[in-house]
């Protein structure tokens, strides 16, 4: 007959082959952190919305917000900057990062490079872009002075000068998570594939874009969520009453011009429900790939 | 492309022979493959043989087209292929990690190489399912790479490099991340392949047993040069200098004094041993080098070649034992007896003079 065990340690060993053990406690900090800070505030926002200041029901704002053009057009012109500036940033660093993949010398001082226009911050960027591509400005006297253009290209304070911002902060964010995905990708592979025949564009389209792809996908949605919610660029260098006016902007304006504070909220909601709506696309599209081991070790 | 299929007896249409003339390949000022010169026949499975960094893997990287030659040049025939890229050679390679696509099925890894040539859809699946029976993998083929086991796997990369009826298969140590039971099983896998498809293969080891068991012709190799070139027989039996004969198992490289040396018999003694032996090479000089197989000794002297040791270490290995004993003079010997000995008992060994091969150089650095 075995030992009585005391009923308290059995239970013991019952919740630990469940996982449950003291160690659990480890993670109050960060589910106090994650409640004080993220998921209040974030469920206040919704509540406010839904509590118009002219009243008219719950959903009167969100009603409001898309029978007036002039809100809902914000939408619209989110995504036309988001997107193709998530898009190319993801596409440009896929032939550098392959062919940057692996060792090489000078690999930390383009990493440092790279990162530095994160670390600047939009504002300088907006700054520099100003001054470069404005009227009187290198890229526009080059262009003049090679009698390419008759008077200047106008790429500031319109969609342009936004979205060249967004490409250059955006970008080496882009660049660093892909070349990381690229490095994960074991470069026997392609040499596998070359002895069996394939040529040196069929190996990127059977082999390593396949095996890209998911990571290329969590990129994406990461550069256009930084870039949906881009508002000191569209104030400085692009046109805010107009062309783009982006849903941050409208939101910036309901709270503090019109102290419309609902209306704010409402609209942040909404830029959270298209972010959202984008990212479902994109999983399902990488839901259609391979995401399993790579072979390669990372970096 | 003929319709002819991946069937046991097939003739090898191949070529006549490969030839490596002068092949060179430097890292920076390292060079890893000097000046190699080495024909493969039709048909023939070779072995290059040799530790890390001896430049077999160099060599096999050159012959596929992976790393360019900074030296020397390969004909296939009369048709020289030094500058095609991998993909025009028409080899199929094996490689040490098996480099399977990890996003395609053992199907589609199997019939890449048939998809890339444009093989038609019938003619591939004919193609691709004899190449599973072949490796006896037919029912996993809707699997991922990831749900085999290690044997499995190598099976799919040997089916993926031989279902393009290559001219040549290299293989780069296939079975090195294999346990020692599976090593033996697939060892004797790729034998029975090469010997039903009649594919000209190269293999690239550091074990000398699979070198053995598998090749027609061994190749071995060191610091980039060429040690010697022979069939399994001769290079184990006859090997040409100490280099190979302890890559071959002679664990007993033995530096002793010459007492008498005359036409290509060599006595060598000093206190407590005595050995008769075959000069390997002419050489003059007070000291030799006498190469003995552990399993080349007999328990009791023979024909005047006596060594007397006390047992050190035994271990015990089924059939009989591997001992480690040393002599007098402090010389560690191994051999194997079938009696059981006991450490610290003293054992008299002999060993036939034709066994003991005497070279006049000195012990290589690290096989001792």
């Amino acid at each position: 007959m075995a030992t009585a065990q005391p009923a308290t340690l059995v239970l013991r060993h019952r919740l630990a082959e469940r996982g449950i053990d003291r160690v659990l406690l480890l993670l109050i900090p960060a589910v106090l952190v994650l409640l004080a800070l993220f998921l209040y505030p974030m469920l206040y926002g919704v509540g406010l919305s839904l509590q118009p200041r002219a009243g008219g029901g719950m959903l009167a704002n969100y009603q409001a917000f898309f029978l007036d053009s002039y809100q809902s057009g914000t939408i619209w012109k989110t995504m036309r900057l988001a997107l193709p500036a998530a898009l190319i940033n993801v596409g440009a660093a896929v032939p550098i990062a392959y062919r940057l993949r692996g060792r090489f010398r000078g690999r930390r001082l383009l990493t440092a490079i790279l990162v530095l226009p994160v670390t600047l911050g939009t504002v300088l960027v907006a700054d520099g872009l100003l001054r470069y591509l404005g009227p009187k400005g290198w890229f526009n006297r080059v262009l003049l002075d090679l009698g390419i253009v008759d008077e200047p290209v106008r790429l500031i304070y319109n969609y342009w000068g936004v979205l060249f911002s967004l490409l250059i902060t955006g970008f080496p964010f882009a660049f660093l998570l892909v070349l990381s995905y690229m490095s994960g990708i074991d470069p026997t592979l392609e040499r596998a594939a070359a002895t069996l025949g394939a040529g040196p564009w069929q190996r990127v389209r059977h082999i390593t874009l396949p095996l890209l792809a998911p990571g290329l996908a969590t990129t994406f949605i990461l550069a256009f969520v930084l870039a949906f919610s881009v508002f000191p660029s569209a104030n400085l260098v692009g046109e805010p009453a107009n062309e783009t006016r982006v849903m941050a902007i409208a939101a910036y304006q309901a709270a503090f011009e019109k102290y419309d504070y609902s209306m704010a909220a409402t609209i942040a909601v909404l830029m959270g429900v298209f972010e959202l709506l984008v990212i479902a696309l994109v999983l399902l599209w990488r839901g259609r790939f391979y995401t399993g081991t790579t072979g390669g070790k990372g970096s | 492309m003929t319709h002819e299929a991946v069937l046991p007896g097939r003739p090898n249409g191949g070529f006549q022979a490969l030839r490596m003339d002068g092949v060179s390949r430097r890292f920076g000022s390292t060079t890893a493959l000097d000046r190699l010169d080495l024909t493969i026949e039709g048909g023939e499975f070779l072995a290059l043989l040799g530790p890390s960094g001896c430049g077999k893997s160099t060599a096999l990287n050159c012959l596929a087209g992976l790393l360019p030659l900074t030296g020397g040049s390969i004909w296939l025939d009369d048709e020289r292929i030094d500058g095609l890229p991998p993909e025009k050679r028409g080899f199929g390679m094996v490689f040490q990690n098996y480099a399977l696509f990890p996003h395609l099925t053992v199907r589609k890894n199997v019939g890449f190489g048939l998809a890339i040539r444009g093989v038609p859809k019938p003619e591939m699946t004919q193609r691709v399912d004899e190449a599973l029976a072949l490796v006896e993998l037919a029912d996993q083929a809707h699997k991922l790479p990831g749900q085999l086991s290690g044997g499995q796997q190598q099976r799919v990369a040997i089916a993926r490099a031989v279902v393009i009826r290559p001219r040549l298969v290299l293989m780069d140590e296939p079975l090195s991340n294999l346990d020692a039971k599976l090593r033996l099983q697939m060892r004797t896998e790729i034998r029975r392949l090469h010997q039903s498809l009649g594919l000209t293969t190269v293999y690239v080891t550091h074990d000398q047993e699979e070198a053995l068991a598998l090749a027609d012709r061994i190749v071995v190799l060191r610091g980039g040069l060429v040690e010697q070139i022979g069939t399994p027989e001769q290079v184990y039996t006859y090997p040409l200098n100490t280099y190979v004969a302890g890559f071959m198992g002679y664990r007993n490289l033995l530096e002793l004094p010459v007492a008498a040396h005359e036409g290509d018999e060599v006595v060598l003694a000093e206190p407590g041993l005595r050995l008769t032996g075959r000069a390997q090479e002419r050489f003059t000089g007070t000291s030799a080098v006498a190469a003995i197989r552990p399993d080349d000794f007999t328990v009791g002297p023979r024909q005047s070649n006596t060594v007397r040791v006390s047992v050190e270490v035994a271990e015990f290995h089924g059939r009989e034992m591997a001992v480690e004993g040393i002599t007098e003079s402090g010389r560690v010997i191994h051999f194997r007896v079938s009696d059981r000995v006991r450490p610290g008992e003293k054992v008299e060994l002999g060993v036939p003079p034709d066994r003991v091969l005497v070279f006049g150089s000195g012990v290589p650095d690290g096989l001792t």
